[in-house]
């Protein structure tokens, strides 16, 4: 018999109450995991931005367009190296359900903009030759069943009227972070409609994204920026991409610290749960710990068994959780409206949190007993009755 | 020669709330090697402290425990524990075995504490279930024996690390009339074929009589009654 079928024996003692609280912790692993996931997809436009990506949108609001004519006058500022534009286009694709980002954009610029999206030269060069083509994400193109070719057909809602575009390229993230369901259009195909059916809207754009040389300068040619614009018609308000995308997730910061705080709750409730299994345990346990302890085992011996026993059960329900957590993501996603989180995956961290927390959790559930079985008399032990 | 178990002027006293109580007062006792002793005497005569110190597993409060030339009364719990381990083989009154584990990893229990090979510990805890009578159920779980097969495999656990004393605490003080009269057989079994030192603690006078010396406490004070 080795310490470890004993510690197994004896955490499998009372099998209804050590499953119940397997359960427990799994369930809870499985919640925690579950918020943690929700909290990642909310912050994964933050997470993905690039730091030498500067964010040029109207002081006023983001729904506000800026003229096309300040795309060479961002260009002249020292330190900026490309300067791309794109431009919210909305629009209702097969019914107002099926939501993905729609944008228009300057095809030469994007992709020296945003390498994390990868697409074959011959892709590149028909999205670039054609006016009215298209690329969507790899997502979105499986999601629709859309390939190299195809049309798709929308109705403009911010751009009133019938719009088709043809799909000339299906991108590919960089990483399971990256957005894959965005599809991205020409946006002088849009301006040219603009132009004969709204000229007041015409050139005109959504924002510009400016590369920089130098991140660590990004807020000395924010000022700039902002400067060179103040007291025009159409002030700008620049940012790193990170702060304008951390600009959308600090609206809903609040519910996402609740989120946060209550995820970390889950793990106390898993402590507690685990703590009152060890302890009840234990007591139970006393005169056996005061036997061991007679024949001759150590306070070592009783670390080992004690933690080994709180750690076998909070390692099973996390290994249980983790296993569930994976479907049950998957589930909860084809649940959510299509396109609410662009990217809703579990990421490695979580794994670890909870790998790591159950762990910790462990070792703190077995504090209590061990402190006891230690500091306990051998004569006193073999007289405890219950 | 000097005595396996030699105790001079042990006094004991535990603290209950503010009160000092008194149990073993001055008393000195030699035990030697291959001995039987019973200790007798009423409740509160300090016969079960006076074991338990012998034991190991409790202290004294003044006086001096040699045991096989081992002061044990300045070791360290942890040496204390490695010491019990060897020297000292326990016969509880609730025979005390670990009810998740069969009669064979019962006995087995000590010998984790010890170097032996796994090969080498099944053939010591084999040797000590057949020594009680009990290797046809070495795989039956402590529920599933009676009282007295109880404490045979907890003798089985005592003997077999091969310590040189064995201390037994009411050993049929739970048992039917013949299943004590087997666990006495075996206890001197153990003194006589083996050699093995035992002190053992009972109220029963025909237990004690197994014995060879018979010890009487009151109040904390030794009466020596005379050899059987």
């Amino acid at each position: 018999m080795s310490m470890t079928k004993l510690i197994v024996k004896n955490a499998f003692r009372h099998t209804l109450r050590v499953l119940l609280t397997i359960v427990g912790i799994s369930v809870a692993v499985v919640a925690f995991g579950m918020l943690r996931t929700v909290v990642t997809a909310w912050n994964s436009g933050v997470a993905a931005s690039s730091p030498n990506r500067l964010i040029v949108r109207q002081a006023v609001s983001f729904i506000f367009p800026l003229p096309y004519a300040y795309k060479e006058k961002i260009a002249g500022i020292p330190g900026v190296s490309t300067v791309s534009w794109l431009n919210w286009f909305g629009g209702t694709y097969i019914d107002k359900d099926q939501f993905f980002a729609r944008q228009g954009c300057d095809p030469e610029t994007l992709l020296s903009l945003y390498p994390e999206y990868k697409l074959t030269s011959t892709e590149i060069s028909a999205f670039k030759t054609d006016r009215s083509a298209c690329i969507v994400g790899i997502e979105t193109a499986k999601r629709y069943g859309l390939k190299i070719g195809d049309i798709m057909n929308m109705e403009g809602d911010i751009y009133p009227g019938s719009w088709q575009f043809t799909v000339k390229g299906i991108y590919t993230p960089r990483s399971k972070t990256d957005d894959a369901t965005q599809m991205f259009f020409h946006w002088e195909y849009l301006n040219e409609r603009m132009k004969q059916d709204d000229p007041t809207r015409a050139d005109q754009v959504g924002y510009y994204v400016v590369k920089i040389n130098d991140p660590s300068r990004s807020a000395e040619i924010s000022l700039k920026i902002d400067q060179l614009f103040k007291n025009s018609a159409a002030e700008t308000k620049t940012e790193t991409e990170g702060q304008f995308q951390q600009g959308f997730v600090s609206s809903s910061g609040a519910i996402i610290g609740a989120i946060n705080i209550m995820s970390y709750l889950i793990i106390g409730i898993i402590l507690l749960v685990l703590c009152n299994t060890m302890i009840m345990t234990s007591r139970e346990r006393t005169r056996e710990y005061a036997v061991l302890k007679s024949l001759g085992f150590t306070g070592g011996h009783l670390f080992a068994f004690i933690a080994g026993e709180a750690l076998t059960i909070s390692m099973l329900g996390a290994g249980i959780g983790i296993a569930l957590l994976i479907p049950i993501v998957q589930g909860f996603e084809s649940f959510l409206p299509r396109g609410w989180f662009p990217v809703f995956i579990i990421e490695t961290s979580t794994y670890i949190l909870a790998g790591s927390s159950a762990l910790i959790v462990g070792v703190i559930a077995a504090i209590i007993p061990l402190y006891r079985a230690l500091t306990m008399k051998i004569v006193d032990g073999l007289r405890f009755t219950g | 020669m000097s005595a396996l178990i030699s105790i001079s002027h042990l006094t004991k006293t535990y603290k209950r709330e503010k009160q000092e109580i008194t149990v073993l007062k001055d008393l000195s006792i030699d035990i030697e090697q291959g001995d039987f002793v019973a200790l007798m005497g009423p409740s509160g005569s300090g016969k079960t402290t006076l074991l338990n110190i012998i034991a190991g597993i409790d202290r004294p409060t003044q006086g001096e425990v040699m045991i096989a030339g081992t002061n044990i009364g300045v070791l360290t719990e942890t040496e204390l524990a490695k010491w019990r381990s060897r020297h000292i083989g326990f016969i509880f009154q609730f025979y005390n075995l670990i009810p998740v584990l069969t009669a064979f990893e019962n006995v087995e229990l000590p010998l984790m504490l010890t170097p032996l090979s796994k090969s080498e510990r099944r053939r010591q805890v084999e040797l000590a279930l057949s020594v009680v009578g009990l290797a046809d159920r070495m795989d039956h779980y402590p529920r599933q024996l009676s009282g007295g097969q109880e404490q045979r495999v907890a003798i089985a656990r005592a003997i077999a690390s091969d310590p040189d004393i064995f201390v037994a605490d009411e050993p049929t003080g739970d048992l039917d009339r013949v299943s004590a009269e087997e666990i006495l057989t075996l206890l001197e079994r153990l003194n006589k074929e083996f050699g093995k030192t035992i002190v053992m603690v009972t109220h029963d006078p025909s237990a004690a009589n197994r014995a060879r010396i018979i010890h009487h406490l009151e109040k904390g004070d030794l009466i020596p009654q005379g050899q059987s």
